[in-house]
């Protein structure tokens, strides 16, 4: 767990001058799902950097887009990215946008951006491995605003009626959403039970505990024969106070002061 | 059309295994053959058509071959953005087979027609589109498409469209096929469902010694551009007829390649006027309606050439126009 504890804050750091170089948004969004990403990468996905076409691997999908520089960084501390290429993230001419594209050679299993879209892809992939009797699983990151989109619950109540025990929705629960608090917008309560009465498999943890993710992640599916989903209760913007649990590092940047700022906290940690 | 589609798909899903059909609770008794020959090759995902494309996205980046089937306003309109991210900008396997194409379900309201679905399929960056001329085309086109890997949207008609072929053509993604060969006055694109009427108003034209080349321009996408260049070096008019709305179909992709070579002839576009449908009635009745009966298509035909100075024979305004300007429009395109 220590050097899990070492790698957040390493993925931090990357995070922190991507965006701030690039003068991109979504911090807050990317700082929010760093232990997930780490966990799934290190400890859960059966993938390969030297074979990443292996039809038989785990997929990933990171269905909200938006938080792509924790990817890009854990891609590349997985091997999957040169660390280089993070420095052409957000830039004209670079290498890297502010949404993923498909890129397998990279480890980008789809190109997301428009929410909603991960879930229904994931359960065509866990239909097909289910098909081919393949060990391939499948994994796919949402947002919380994200599951306020119809198409997520049209795939929902498809891959529960299917009992896709081959797919897992992880549910990057800040509570925060574009322009708001999710309970303000579009509550999204009760989460669980509403999983649940699609078929699911439910299980709520601490989004930041790397005990809880990795057990919860190694555990699935929860029940055989049923889709499982975590709900990862997170905090928006987590590692640096003045990030946390704000709405404005949605969009915000750090400016050269903030910056400083932020890693002298996260070197702290 | 639709027949000819699902035994066709069936015959090739013997070959490979690799192929599965989706519908979005469509085809009632339509694909009963197929399912009792392949029963794990078809999956009905139900009145979701967004998820439909999702899966099939899915299923294609891991390997498959997929055919989507649901009428064509729920499959291209309503899956919009699942078709140009998830299929179309990952370059994917997926065919997408939509049934009704144009006023085929006419009765059944303006849900049911389609007169965008060539416009929009056809902005998308790597789909090809495709509107066979008869049942003989759809299944050529099936069996082309199982060729070809890429995204590909194929607009059938509903059943039992007469056939226009007597022998089987040449069919190849992008390359028009030549229907007659009588005379350099007209030159008509005919696609979908148009492909018969426009052969019956070629018929009716040639009867007035006016000479008439056709063709069945199946693929919209990519147009058939070397065609089109050496027609408009030949023919004094060109027209399109299509059961799709003068924007955006096959009027508006064969009017790029003619401005771009600064055709000096006649060209027009023959389909349905930029309005939603405000009759009651079915295919045929439609049809006539909007002016897409064999006689009104010839009438029009000859009106125009008529109109150009230069030419014999004085300008009569057909009597068949009357009855659409009580509102004061003119349906005619």
């Amino acid at each position: 767990m220590k050097e899990y504890r070492e790698l957040s804050r390493q993925v931090r750091k990357d995070i922190l001058h991507m965006v701030h170089g690039a003068g991109a948004p979504h911090i807050g969004s990317s700082f929010s799902v760093v232990e997930i990403l780490i966990a799934l990468y290190f400890e859960i996905l059966r993938v390969d950097p030297g074979n990443p076409f292996d039809p038989h691997r785990d997929r990933f999908i990171l269905s909200k887009g938006h938080a792509c520089p924790a990817l890009y960084s854990v891609l590349a501390h997985r091997g999957f990215l040169d660390e280089k290429i993070l420095e052409g993230f957000g830039r004209d001419g670079g290498t890297l946008e502010e949404h993923p594209a498909y890129d397998l050679t990279k480890g980008i299993e789809l190109t997301t951006g428009s929410l909603g879209h991960g879930l229904s892809v994931g359960a065509g992939m866990a239909l097909s491995s289910m098909y081919d009797n393949s060990p391939g699983r499948v994994f796919v990151l949402m947002s919380d605003g994200e599951v306020q989109s119809g198409f997520v619950w049209e795939a929902a109540m498809f891959a529960g009626h299917h009992g896709l025990a081959k797919l897992t929705a992880v549910i990057d629960y800040n509570k925060i959403q574009a322009m708001g608090r999710v309970e303000d917008i579009n509550d999204l309560e009760p989460i669980k039970k509403k999983w649940e009465s699609f078929g699911w498999s439910a299980r709520e943890i601490d989004g930041h505990d790397y005990g809880e993710i990795i057990d919860a992640l190694g555990h699935v599916p929860f029940e055989t024969e049923k889709p499982s989903v975590i709900i990862a209760h997170t905090v928006k913007g987590k590692g640096v106070s003045f990030f946390e649990d704000k709405l404005l590092w949605h969009y915000k940047f750090p400016d050269k002061e903030e910056l400083s700022r932020a890693l002298k906290e996260i070197l702290r940690q | 059309m639709r027949l000819s589609f699902v035994s066709k798909l069936e015959e090739l899903c013997r070959v490979d295994p690799d192929i599965y059909l989706l519908s979005a609770d469509l085809g009632f008794r339509l694909f009963d053959d197929f399912r009792k020959k392949h029963p794990g090759r078809f999956l009905n995902t139900g009145v979701a058509e967004p998820n439909m494309i999702g899966l099939a996205a899915g299923l294609a980046l891991s390997g498959k071959k997929v055919y989507c089937y649901s009428m064509v306003p729920f499959l291209t309109m309503r899956c919009f953005e699942q078709i140009r991210l998830d299929i179309c900008c990952h370059d994917l396997d997926v065919k997408l087979i939509g049934g009704g194409g144009g006023l085929a379900y006419g009765l059944e309201g303006v849900t049911h027609h389609s007169i965008e679905d060539i416009a929009v399929m056809r902005s998308l960056p790597n789909m090809k589109v495709i509107s066979p001329g008869d049942p003989l085309e759809a299944e050529l086109c099936i069996e082309e498409s199982f060729k070809y890997r890429g995204p590909m949207y194929v607009r059938l008609g509903r059943t039992g469209e007469p056939a226009v072929h007597g022998t089987v053509p040449d069919f190849q993604i992008g390359k028009a096929i030549n229907v007659i060969d009588a005379g350099r006055d007209i030159c008509i694109f005919a696609t979908g469902n148009m492909l018969y009427k426009a052969l019956q108003a070629a018929r009716l034209l040639l009867k007035k010694k006016i000479g008439v080349t056709l063709f069945s321009m199946h693929t919209i996408k990519p147009v058939d551009h070397d065609l089109i260049v050496s027609c408009a070096g030949s023919f004094r008019s060109v027209f399109t007829v299509e059961e799709h709305s003068i924007v955006g179909g096959l009027g508006s992709a064969v009017s790029e390649v003619l401005a771009e070579e600064s055709y000096g002839g006649i060209f027009r576009r023959i389909g349905i006027p930029d309005e939603f449908n405000r009759y009651v009635g079915k295919n045929e009745f439609l049809l006539d309606k909007y002016g897409l009966s064999a006689g009104k298509i010839a009438e029009k035909m000859e009106w125009v050439l008529r109109e150009q100075p230069g030419l014999p024979g004085a300008y009569e305004k057909p009597a068949v126009y009357s009855g659409d300007k009580q509102d004061g429009k003119n349906n005619i395109s």
